[in-house]
């Protein structure tokens, strides 16, 4: 059984000789991100205003932090797993499924957390928070 | 096959079982599905930690005061480096597994052999590492006194460090006042027999009002996230009432019932999800081993191919992959 890999990563800009290379490369680009998240995380309080500034509900520095570890996750499952090398369908089916059932149960549940906020956090007489 | 299966008529269509639908074996196909389904767990429990945290927005604790320590460096604040560690390692055990099954496509059984004995060593460092992460967390630091509420108030004093106005924690430890007339913990052999109770608190709250009273440095800080995301700290005067008229348990670390470092929500998710992904590295590592020694038994070598190793390294790399999350929901965002 022939085990062919596709030696380039990034749509092609960064090419390989052979799949042993490649998953170093990929490890040195994972590791690459994983430090800028940590730089990010320990420089939190000196980074600029436009990093603690609110976007769609989140700061701006948190939406870098979930963007950067979903593509850790993409080159994780393309890479490290092989998605890269499986038929269109099999793909589709794992990765369509997942992300959209993931999308749809965030949506609601962090929605709802954010309505009970709202409610708890009214200046009504009738809840009390602070004894 | 051929001598007890009869002939279906069916073989080289694509859904008659004479080929690969999906061009993967039944094996890794199975192994994707288990992926979907354990992925959508996951997602579920960091979902439902996000809903308690969007809930608990203005008074959820803030990580980089949580998680500071890093073994062999006693009493010294790094944030974020003992998390970066175990991520690198990880990502580093997932590299040397991917390199297994890159060896087992060459038929390599001595290289297969050498990188899942690393993929074990890495699996076990993570699994150890996080049982320290447990263990620092459990014991706790500073301690905290926790009110009727629910609402746990923290020590602390202002310092000039470098010219800056700096609010820096003060342990319990350092201050508290011991009382007399304190209760003792019951034991099972005297009073009610046969009945005990768990281990009392450190202090009393009448303890640590005495020390609070007694220095005129110390303050108090709510879980209230103030505008400039910091922890509000309250005046001598607030100080002293909270304690005297909302004081009711003194607290040091965290477990499911109380948590030293704020909502005890967050202590409660850290232990379920961290211990179910701690779970599955451990399970990750227990199959490792097993398909180590298939190895070198040569089994694979037998079988023609070393798809096995492959199958188990699609769970090594999501094990790996749900940690990237659970890194970025605990400890970054």
């Amino acid at each position: 059984m022939a085990h062919e890999h596709k030696l380039e990563i990034f749509r092609g800009l960064w090419k390989f000789k052979s799949n042993t290379q490649k998953i170093w490369g990929v490890l040195a680009f994972l590791t690459l991100i994983t430090a800028i998240e940590v730089g990010l995380g320990i420089y939190k309080a000196e980074l600029p205003d436009f990093f603690v500034a609110s976007f769609l509900g989140l700061k701006v520095l948190n939406w870098i932090f979930i963007i950067l570890t979903i593509v850790k996750a993409y080159y994780i499952t393309w890479d490290f797993m092989h998605m890269r090398d499986e038929t269109k369908a099999l793909r589709r089916m794992v990765v369509w499924t997942t992300v959209f059932l993931i999308c749809y149960l965030m949506f609601i549940l962090l929605q709802e957390g954010g309505y009970v906020y709202d409610i708890y956090f009214t200046n009504d007489p009738l809840i009390k928070r602070d004894f | 096959m051929d001598s007890t299966v009869e002939s279906t008529g069916t073989e080289g269509k694509t859904w008659g079982g004479g080929n690969k639908p999906l061009n993967a074996s039944y094996g890794k196909m199975m192994m994707w599905f288990f992926i979907v389904s354990d992925a959508l767990t996951f997602s579920g429990f960091l979902a439902a930690y996000g809903f308690s945290r969007f809930k608990f927005i203005k008074e959820w604790p803030i990580a980089d005061e949580v998680f500071t320590h890093v073994p062999f460096l006693h009493g010294q604040e790094l944030p974020m480096i003992y998390v970066a560690f175990m991520t690198f390692i990880l990502i580093m055990s997932s590299v040397t597994m991917v390199l297994a099954v890159d060896a087992g496509h060459h038929m390599n059984k001595a290289k297969v052999t050498f990188y899942m004995f690393l993929t074990i060593i890495g699996g076990a460092i993570f699994v150890g590492s996080q049982a320290w992460e447990w263990a620092t967390f459990i014991q706790g630091d500073y301690g905290a006194v926790q009110t009727k509420g629910g609402n746990i108030l923290q020590f602390g004093e202002y310092v000039t460090v470098d010219g800056e106005e700096k609010f820096k924690r003060i342990s319990i430890d350092d201050f508290a006042v011991a009382q007399k007339g304190d209760r003792a913990q019951h034991e099972r052999k005297n009073g009610l027999w046969f009945v005990t109770e768990g281990s009392l608190p450190p202090y009393s709250v009448n303890e640590i009002y005495t020390g609070l009273a007694a220095n005129d440095n110390i303050r108090v800080r709510t879980q209230i996230i103030n505008e400039e995301g910091e922890k509000t700290v309250l005046s001598r005067a607030e100080s002293l009432q909270q304690i005297k008229d909302n004081g009711k348990l003194v607290v040091k670390g965290a477990n499911l019932h109380v948590n030293e470092y704020g909502t005890s929500l967050f202590a409660d998710f850290f232990f379920f999800i961290t211990g179910f992904h701690g779970f599955h590295v451990f399970s990750g590592v227990v199959i490792n081993i097993i398909i180590f020694f298939n190895v070198i038994l040569g089994t694979y070598e037998r079988r023609g191919s070393y798809e096995m190793v492959e199958k188990v390294g699609l769970y090594w790399h999501f094990v790996d992959l749900v940690w990237v999350f659970v890194f970025t929901f605990f400890y970054l965002v």
